[in-house]
């Protein structure tokens, strides 16, 4: 699977002359800009390495942005002081990241499928109903579900973070999109044959919709694994924790230590960043598709 | 024509069993759960006893209340009003930076979505300590202002973590749109005799108009909705400087010994409005059709 989402450069088109000028400065001044901008959004990164990776003792002392000596302390100290709560956290965030990943991009291809293939009564003003929903701030419907998860007696348990999640506009939306753009040979050789609907979509259409499945996973997974307010009503107990809940109140605890919350954040960080580089092109696809984060 | 009922039935319901799973959430989340915010919104309900209706109570309360017409809205507009132009106007300037002939272009395209994946959390977490009074941050600028324990500095900090945060998220729609412009339409207005500025008034900018008019959508309801920044590195404080609306929302509901949920339903409607409100305003203006 080819991820390229970066179109090939434009090829040299020649101007008039009057902007020969510009043609001299416009080769530095747009390096100076893309440099200057990939220090500023790295640099903060970078520090957050360095100084987890520095002795407390030595915090502040030089070499300023070469952690030396050398030490792993702040890392033993998250999960030697913290062995009953902290992979604890991992493991709730990567468990509801992981289950929504999966159960929402197939729920959202289901969906999605429904909107853009089958006709039924009702269909225009549910799609429209459900874009209406998509306009509408998470503020407003955050006090009633905090009720409604209470009122099912969810609080207080990883399910009041699943149930609301099974399914969402945005992924159903973006599935409804993709479908409407896929040719329909296929599905309808398949109809010839006597298929049934859903033989059809998960038989054959499911398959081949793998490049848009795996980008609504990575969204999900992403958003779940850095959700936070949702989290931060419905949890109360620190063992019930997502790890960047975790990490906000571990915060609280290590203020003056603070080389060990940065190692903490770490924990929280690299993974997310290690899907990223892994799978690029579908965030950047998908982010330039819809340019929508969910979570 | 039995058949062809039978079959459209089987279609109707085959839509509706693949829909459901979706359908409960919608149902259950969405629409029930507007109509019972909206339905709170009149209601003095503290979680205690069943809720009281109380008509537009709440919303004249907040028509006198200081924390939310002094601090929450001038916060959320002046954090609106700053973030959004920036990080339009960073971006756009990135990615036409990398819509050149560039070396490197995806190393670059790389490093500046980095911010986008990271959690809001660490991404707090890390600038607290970066703008600690003894942070990096003043060791560099050789200062020792502290940031976030100063009601003149605190929102504008958070205004800078908050740039920083998305202006990746918002370059890569931007370079999308710019390479959705066909070649062709500049090789035309050259043979036409363009000139480059020309080319960039009269093609690129009407042409990305739908992409500025969606960034800057997004910008806006980002901005009007901040929380998870706000509530780790200074919840609100000091002198409630960092106080928005999402998060007096939050207050209100989830902080105070006696939860007020109807008055923050009301503050939730409050600030829907204002989204939608600055949305239209902002189509208006950048959305108007202008001669190619």
């Amino acid at each position: 699977m080819a991820v390229e989402a970066v179109a090939p450069a434009k090829p040299a088109v020649r101007y008039r002359d009057e902007f020969a000028w510009w043609d001299r400065i416009k080769k530095p001044l747009f390096y100076g800009v893309l440099i200057g901008w990939s220090v500023i959004a790295v640099t903060p990164f970078f520090l957050t390495v360095v100084f987890s990776l520095k002795p407390l003792t030595h915090l502040y002392e030089p070499p300023f942005f070469v952690p030396i000596p050398f030490t792993l302390e702040n890392y033993l100290k998250v999960v030697t002081e913290f062995r009953h709560l902290f992979p604890r956290w991992m493991l709730n965030s990567a468990f509801v990241a992981g289950l929504l990943a999966v159960v929402r991009t197939l729920f959202c291809a289901m969906g999605g499928y429904a909107f853009a293939r089958l006709r039924f009564p009702g269909r225009d003003l549910l799609f429209w109903a459900m874009l209406v929903t998509m306009m509408i701030p998470g503020q407003v419907t955050l006090i009633p579900n905090f009720l409604i998860v209470r009122q099912m007696r969810l609080l207080d348990s990883l399910a009041a973070l699943i149930v609301p999640g099974i399914a969402g506009a945005f992924g159903v939306f973006m599935m409804t999109q993709f479908y409407k753009n896929l040719p329909r040979e296929l599905e309808e050789a398949a109809m010839i044959d006597g298929a049934g609907w859903f033989t059809i979509f998960f038989r054959i259409v499911l398959p081949i919709s793998r490049p848009a499945l795996l980008t609504l996973a990575l969204f999900t997974f992403q958003g779940e694994w850095n959700a936070f307010m949702w989290p931060l009503i419905v949890l109360n107990s620190p063992e019930k924790f997502t790890l960047p809940l975790g990490l906000s109140w571990f915060k609280g605890e290590y203020y003056t230590v603070y080389s060990v919350v940065l190692a903490g954040s770490m924990f929280n960080s690299v993974p997310i960043l290690l899907l990223f580089f892994l799978f690029q092109g579908y965030f950047t696809r998908g982010i330039a598709l819809t340019g929508l984060r969910e979570g | 024509m039995i058949r062809i009922r039978r079959r459209q039935l089987g279609e109707w319901i085959a839509a509706y069993i693949l829909l459901s799973p979706y359908l409960f959430v919608f149902l259950v989340f969405n629409v029930f759960a507007i109509a019972y915010a909206l339905y709170l919104s009149f209601t003095y309900f503290d979680l205690f006893s069943p809720p009281r209706w109380i008509g537009l109570g709440n919303y004249l309360y907040l028509l006198r209340d200081n924390l939310f017409l002094q601090k929450a809205i001038p916060n959320t507009l002046k954090y609106v009003a700053v973030v959004v132009p920036v990080q339009t106007v960073i971006s756009l300037l990135l990615a036409f930076a990398l819509d050149q002939e560039i070396k490197f272009r995806r190393f670059f395209r790389t490093l500046f979505y980095v911010p986008s994946v990271t959690s809001s959390v660490v991404i707090s977490l890390i600038f607290l300590w970066l703008f600690k009074k003894t942070g990096v941050i003043n060791q560099i600028l050789g200062l020792s202002i502290d940031w976030l324990t100063s009601p003149t500095f605190a929102l504008p900090t958070i205004m800078i973590v908050n740039i920083w945060a998305t202006t990746g998220t918002m370059m890569v729609i931007f370079l999308a749109g710019l390479q959705d412009i066909p070649v062709t339409y500049y090789e035309a207005a050259m043979i036409d005799g363009a000139n480059r500025w020309q080319m960039l008034r009269h093609i690129t900018i009407p042409l990305l108009r739908p992409v500025i008019f969606f960034v800057v959508t997004m910008g806006v309801i980002g901005c009007f909705q901040v929380f998870d920044q706000i509530y780790v590195m200074t919840a609100g404080g000091p002198l409630d400087s960092t106080t928005t609306i999402a998060y007096l929302i939050y207050k209100w509901a989830f902080q105070s010994t006696t939860p007020f949920m109807g008055r923050a339903s009301a503050v939730a409607f409050v600030l829907a409005g204002m989204i939608l409100l600055v949305t239209v305003i902002q189509r208006r203006l950048i959305e108007r059709p202008t001669e190619v």
